[in-house]
């Protein structure tokens, strides 16, 4: 089993989505239904730069689409992962080899080894965790619709 | 090419409230802390520490994207207060994370939280097991409501194990029941029967309206949805009618029996809600379908006094159990009384259960048998001074009723005893006031009514 909770620290979340600007979002489909649309759009609508990474389309939310980590143009931040467990070690391959900051493996995609090699090749892994959620729960209004966001504070912050 | 260097991948630089959240996030509040804010941050725009009523049908929207993003479930926003509220948000959250669910939705009475979790669950034909010690609007919904929607009902006996076990069919969607039951004070073997349920990959419901989450957390025993009358413990003041719906998150909808939850959805423009949502499919599900659709929305300040409630949650129910193990000792001591049920009692048959599920004390509503029979347990009620004679549960006060001439009045003798209420059968809600109060009560109460069962046998004997 892997020690997902290495993988999930609070502080290390929060400070991947407040430092990240441009986020590569590996198997967003061009489905307006699918789980990884819906993450991509809110990305966008937050202001990340959202790089579509899918060999089977040219553009994806407006944005040129790449085939693969090692087509983009430009460094990223983020590479976010909608892809089955076993894609994982090769797509880790790639975040090192284009010196990508964080690697977020989206709920249930986890592979062990993926993120041995990411780790190996310092880029920081955090895996079984949705960005959006966790965008919403520290910087977005997850709180509007009842869910639970675990946070307690007294701290007097941010935008409704 | 500085852009590309900067490259500011993974930040240091937190502000304040972002150390701070990130700190808090990693240590583990207790539940006296939670109850007064969990769901709530200071109000940003005005810093206003305590929830604000957002008393407002509606909501401004920035743009027509943003109402459009809102609409599509792409982005949480506010858009109209039968959907969401801020200040019922507030109350929901809260109460879903003092149960330790994923979130919650809350519904303008418990009946209708009911009726909300199993709508968003069932269609037509499908089969639901329930426990048949429930309370008795719950049964009513269930046999009559229900059944005009053409689902299927199971009545089993809570207690065996092999009764859950032998009612499921292939189309059973839900397992259904009560933490306490009301009245009996039977104990749930939360535990055994949730294992039953998922052996067959159906979710278990259960009605936590008696034990609040600060005695039972049943999601913590494998229950899968816990739903709440708020109306009781949980606002404790008695002023305001409301119930809740927490979902732990884990359950899968899409194992291939819920079509409702997992598949496109015609209702919601063919969203697949649990593939979209995961973890909180079956709950956007409730909010964005269900309570749009039924629309027992709860009000904002109706939601306002449930918070007021949930503040003191842990110490109304020290109290609250403290007195009942009082008062029910009393009564097991009563000449007058028999039956008592409450599974505090050390004598209870559910005692090996209390221990398991409720360490902290098993609630404060339980029912006895007044000496006398029908004419004894009306008696006794007409005699109290300070026991409110009502029709609810789980206020801060004191209450009292009747089933056999209330709530079970068309019932005879016999579906009395089918029912386990007998014709002296007398439900108590125990509340917070001074022990040795209720106890003075209810003791002048017996004083009076021995005196009517002399009186009733000197007429007899001068008649005969
Ligand atoms: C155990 C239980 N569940 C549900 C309900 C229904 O709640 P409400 O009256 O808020 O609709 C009640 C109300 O008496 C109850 O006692």
């Amino acid at each position: 089993m892997t020690d997902l909770g290495r993988y999930q620290d609070p502080l290390t979340i929060q400070q991947v989505l407040y430092g990240a600007r441009t986020i590569a979002i590996v198997g967003l489909s061009a489905s307006e239904l699918r789980a990884s649309y819906f993450v991509g759009y809110y990305l966008k609508r937050h202001d990340y730069h959202v790089i579509p990474v899918n060999p089977r389309e040219s553009e994806i939310l407006g944005e040129t689409c790449y085939p693969s980590l090692l087509d983009l143009p430009v460094p990223v931040d983020v590479v976010n992962v909608f892809r089955s467990p076993d894609a994982l070690p090769g797509i880790a391959r790639d975040a090192v080899a284009i010196h990508a900051g964080a690697l977020w493996c989206q709920f249930g995609v986890i592979n062990a080894e993926g993120a041995r090699i990411a780790e190996d090749g310092g880029v920081t892994v955090i895996m079984d965790r949705c960005i959006k959620v966790e965008h919403a729960r520290y910087i977005g209004r997850m709180h509007w619709l009842g869910f639970n966001t675990q946070r307690i504070t007294s701290v007097r912050a941010g935008l409704q | 090419m500085g852009e590309v260097e900067k490259g500011a991948r993974v930040t240091d630089k937190l502000s304040r409230a972002e150390k701070l959240s990130a700190a808090e996030a990693g240590h583990a509040f207790g539940f006296e802390t939670r109850q007064l804010h969990a769901g709530q941050r200071p109000d940003p725009n005005t810093g206003a520490r305590a929830v604000p009523i957002f008393q407002t049908t509606s909501y401004v929207f920035e743009d027509p994207e943003s109402a459009a993003a809102y609409f599509n479930l792409q982005e949480y926003g506010n858009t109209y207060s039968r959907i969401m509220n801020p200040t019922v948000a507030v109350f929901e959250e809260r109460v879903a994370n003092l149960e330790g669910g994923a979130g919650a939705v809350a519904f303008a009475s418990g009946i209708a939280a009911q009726a909300a979790a199993l709508f968003t669950l069932l269609q037509p034909g499908d089969h639901v097991v329930s426990s048949a010690a429930l309370y008795g609007g719950t049964v009513n919904q269930f046999k009559h409501l229900l059944r005009k929607m053409n689902v299927e009902l199971t009545w089993v006996d809570p207690d065996d194990p092999d009764a859950w076990r032998h009612a499921v069919r292939p189309n059973t969607k839900a397992f259904f029941g009560e933490t306490i039951g009301n009245p009996g004070g039977n104990v749930l073997d939360i535990e055994t029967v949730a294992a039953i349920a998922h052996d067959r990959e159906v979710p278990l419901i259960v009605d936590n309206t008696f034990a609040t989450p600060y005695l039972c957390r049943p999601i913590e025993w494998g229950a899968d949805i816990v739903i709440h009358s708020a109306t009781k413990f949980i606002g404790g003041h008695g002023t305001s009618i409301g119930g809740v719906v927490v979902e732990a998150g884990t359950f899968n909808w899409s194992n291939g029996r819920f079509a409702v939850v997992a598949d496109p959805s015609p209702a919601y423009h063919g969203l697949q809600f649990h593939e979209t949502f995961g973890t909180y499919g079956y709950l956007m599900k409730l909010r964005a379908e269900t309570l749009r659709d039924l629309g027992a929305a709860l009000s904002p300040f109706n939601a306002f006094l449930f918070l007021q409630g949930l503040e003191t949650l842990s110490l109304r129910m020290e109290r609250h159990v403290d007195n009942a193990l009082a008062v029910a000792a009393f009564l097991e001591s009563h000449d007058l009384a028999s039956n008592v049920t409450y599974p505090g009692l050390p004598a209870s048959k559910y005692r090996p259960l209390t221990e398991k599920y409720l360490p902290r004390g098993a609630g404060a509503v339980f029912s006895f048998d007044c000496s006398g029979g029908r004419a004894g347990g009306q008696d006794l009620i007409r005699s109290l001074t300070l026991w409110s004679h009502l029709a609810n549960v789980g206020d801060a006060k004191s209450l009292i009723i009747h089933p056999a001439s209330t709530t079970h009045r068309q019932l005879s003798d016999a579906e009395l005893r089918a029912a386990g209420v007998g014709p002296g059968t007398v439900r108590l809600s125990v509340g917070t006031e001074s022990a040795a109060d209720l106890i003075w009560d209810l003791d002048q109460g017996f004083a009076s009514v021995a005196a009517a069962a002399g009186d009733t046998a000197d007429e007899k004997v001068a008649t005969t």
